[in-house]
């Protein structure tokens, strides 16, 4: 998985946009709280990012969003780049966890989910507030606010059900050297 | 659940279906560039109407597009009312000016400049969601790779577009029969359980469609890898069409419509026309 765009990189970032497309339509946790669900799609979209790396995740963010946003409604531009940068960002905290191998114990965990943190802060608290203020012009403090619960939403969503994910899917493979030579 | 649907291109035979890929995709960027930025209120006005009446000739039928647009005003009547409760006199910071019509409680009064702030937001929404509705309802998703790699998309990303857009309708399915078949077993996943409950039953679906989607991004690799996708440094489309003398004219009309609007903003001198001062 070195190489920037293998056959199945191209078709992860193909099938990924399209499950995080539906993901993000039909499997959404309302929480109780108006406009504040739990994603799905977003903890897909951390697996996808640490399994395929930082270029497939942004791909898959912007590309995936753009699809859901131009399908149901118009595209708000501002939150689709912020997707895309959020796949980025996702790749790069997991850059140095080796899910293909089943590698993904506490410590994995911990430095990930510290990263995914940092990284929806600085993207739903920072990034696409402001692009909402330059590109939309809207007021500073409501966007920054719906920027704050998003980043928290996310964070909560990516920690737990993303960590979940990935811990399951870590199962799924077989580590390296797991085999040993038997002696008589 | 199965009345939540997606859009989709529907075949016909209308000016706007026959119109290549790429020039609807070029028109609908500079499109939507220019109304994203532009806040003066007579050009959305026009493009506004320029839409509906684009809409027109498509021969979009209403039944297609209304729960999307039930979606977009309840989407809008929340945006509007949340940028009031946050910023009462954002109007009257944007133009520089105050026409108080009504003095409300504490912050909460009404201005002339805010109403019209707001309308101009409306405006926004009214004049891009239908050029987007056009386009991804009259163009070929097949046809659209094919643009994208036209404008200078690399291609592999452009197949990677299409693929998506080839495998969103099995992903839903399989997401529904996943569905139907936790249901079956007892899963709990309407509006009716407990948030835990729902939590869980969502995660049932959720894990077996990731797994299978994970394993069918091998079967596909296998394939294309088979067939040596990704050899070349181009490929031809299936689906591409020609330009053609109505999709020049198409670039040349809305490039005209876009220079209108930048040079709107030396006119105003900003981003706002200020009917206050």
């Amino acid at each position: 998985m070195k190489e920037t765009f293998s056959v199945k990189i191209i078709v992860a970032i193909g099938i990924g946009a399209a499950v995080f497309v539906i993901l993000g339509r039909f499997a959404v946790i309302p929480t109780g709280i108006p406009n504040t669900n739990l994603e799905t799609a977003y903890p897909f979209l951390a697996l996808m990012s640490v399994i395929f790396g930082p270029v497939a995740g942004g791909l898959i963010g912007f590309i995936g969003h753009t699809i859901k946003d131009v399908t149901t409604y118009g595209a708000w531009w501002s939150w689709i780049v912020s997707s895309g940068l959020i796949g980025l960002v996702f790749g790069l905290a997991g850059r140095k966890i080796n899910l293909e191998d089943g590698v993904f114990g506490k410590k994995e965990i911990i430095r990930f989910n510290i990263w995914q943190v940092l990284g929806n802060l600085f993207v739903w608290g920072g990034v696409a507030p402001l692009l909402d203020v330059l590109i939309y012009s809207e007021p500073a403090n409501k966007v920054f606010l719906q920027g704050i619960v998003a980043a928290l939403v996310n964070s909560v969503s990516v920690g737990v059900i993303g960590t979940l994910l990935m811990v399951a899917y870590a199962k799924t493979r077989t580590p390296k050297g797991s085999l040993s030579k038997r002696t008589k | 659940m199965s009345d939540q649907q997606l859009l989709g291109y529907t075949p016909n035979e209308t000016v706007l279906h026959q119109l290549s890929g790429a020039a609807k995709l070029i028109c609908f960027m500079l499109l939507s560039a220019i109304v994203m930025v532009g806040y003066d209120t007579r050009f959305l006005l026009f493009i506004t109407l320029f839409a509906i009446f684009l809409f027109k000739i498509s021969e979009i039928r209403w039944h297609q597009i209304s729960f999307v647009v039930k979606f977009i005003a309840i989407f809008s009547v929340l945006n509007l009312i949340t940028v009031y409760l946050f910023e009462p006199e954002y109007g009257v910071q944007l133009y520089g000016t105050r026409h108080v019509i009504w003095d409300g409680i504490g912050r909460y009064n009404l201005t002339q400049e805010q109403l019209f702030y707001e309308a101009n937001l409306v405006l926004k929404y009214m004049a891009t969601i239908p050029l987007a509705l056009i386009f991804i309802l009259t163009t070929n998703p097949s046809e659209f790779a094919a643009s994208l790699n036209k404008i200078g998309v690399p291609y592999k990303i452009s197949y990677s577009v299409s693929l998506a857009l080839r495998y969103i309708p099995d992903v839903q399915e399989s997401f529904h029969q996943i569905g139907y078949a936790q249901q079956a077993r007892g899963l709990e996943m309407s509006s009716k359980g407990k948030l835990g409950a729902r939590i869980k039953g969502t995660a049932g679906i959720v894990m077996p469609l990731i797994f299978s989607s994970l394993d069918r991004i091998d079967t596909i690799t296998n394939a294309m890898e088979l067939r040596r996708f990704g050899t070349r440094k181009n490929r031809t489309w299936y689906a591409e069409k020609k330009f053609r003398r109505m999709d020049h004219f198409a670039i040349f009309l809305v490039t005209a419509i876009t220079l209108i609007g930048t040079w709107l903003f030396a006119v105003n001198e900003g981003r706002f026309y200020n009917p206050f001062e």
